[in-house]
């Protein structure tokens, strides 16, 4: 953490941690609304590097797109649970397990997070391991389509490195 | 507009059971430890985050005067789809390092 991004950063965590108070409690009064204020305030300065590792420029564009990823995230979570069903309730059970391994170009925390998490929650695919500096991935696959989802098509790993501006082109 | 809201909650609560019953049956019939985390890891988000979501749409059209309660319900749904893929990711791994092998088809269940 460099000297100039810190007082940047302890001021955008303790504005969301009294946002975040404010929505919990509800209440107005002067009381309620200075706990708050001290609250947040150690919080956010104790734990400020743990949410804003560096100033970011790019932090507003990243958090528009993530806001767009989320809602294809939710679709793709839908197309896993009937994708799972389907291998439940099917009386032979289609399914034939197997762990592949791939690398990514993502390198950042909160990217190489989101698309383990995007894996995990999406058809027939956990995470395993993660090797962070080298940006690979041990996935557990349910059968052969969700892997070569992951291993061919690679749309996951195309959309989280769009979102958080990683990858060939912006390294 | 209250069967209407109505039949929108309850489409929502019976959609978050059936995925849960779901889950259920799939750590049931799946032959080994992997493939069981498979099922509850995903049909329990959904479940759970249907469920909610019933709620969050009930108590917006009956309780309409407290917005309060719906956003922290919507905080649920999002730390739940945080938490689960990270507890799922965290025992496959624990399994993992301790060298459980992954079930192939035609062994036996486990």
């Amino acid at each position: 953490m460099n000297q100039k991004g810190k007082p940047f950063a302890i001021s955008l965590t303790f504005c969301l941690m009294f946002l975040f108070w404010i929505l919990l409690s509800g209440m107005w009064d002067l009381f309620h609304l200075l706990s708050g204020v001290i609250c947040s305030g150690i919080v956010a300065f104790i734990s400020h590097d743990l949410l804003v590792k560096h100033k970011d420029e790019k932090l507003v564009a990243k958090t528009i797109r993530l806001f767009r990823y989320i809602p294809w995230e939710f679709w793709q979570i839908v197309l896993a649970n009937i994708d799972v069903l389907c291998r439940v309730l099917h009386p032979k059970m289609p399914i034939d397990p197997c762990v592949i391994e791939f690398e990514t170009p993502l390198r950042g925390d909160f990217s190489i997070v989101t698309l383990a998490n995007s894996i995990t929650l999406t058809p027939g695919t956990i995470t395993i391991r993660v090797e962070p500096e080298k940006g690979k991935f041990w996935v557990h696959a349910l059968a052969k389509e969700p892997a070569d989802a992951l291993l061919i098509d690679g749309t996951m790993q195309r959309k989280v490195a769009d979102v958080f501006m990683e990858g060939e082109g912006n390294r | 507009m209250f069967v209407i809201v109505d039949a929108l909650v309850i489409v929502l609560l019976a959609g978050g059971t059936f995925f849960t019953v779901v889950g259920t049956i799939g750590l049931l019939r799946f032959p080994d430890f992997y493939t069981r985390l498979h099922a509850t890891g995903k049909c329990d988000t959904l479940g759970e985050g249907l469920i909610i979501l019933g709620a969050v749409v009930y108590h917006l059209f009956y309780y309409s005067e407290s917005l309060l309660v719906p956003i922290k319900l919507l905080f649920l749904i999002f730390f739940i789809f945080i938490a689960n893929p990270t507890a799922t990711h965290a025992i496959v791994k624990a399994a993992y390092e301790t060298g459980l092998k992954p079930w192939k088809p035609g062994e036996e269940r486990r």
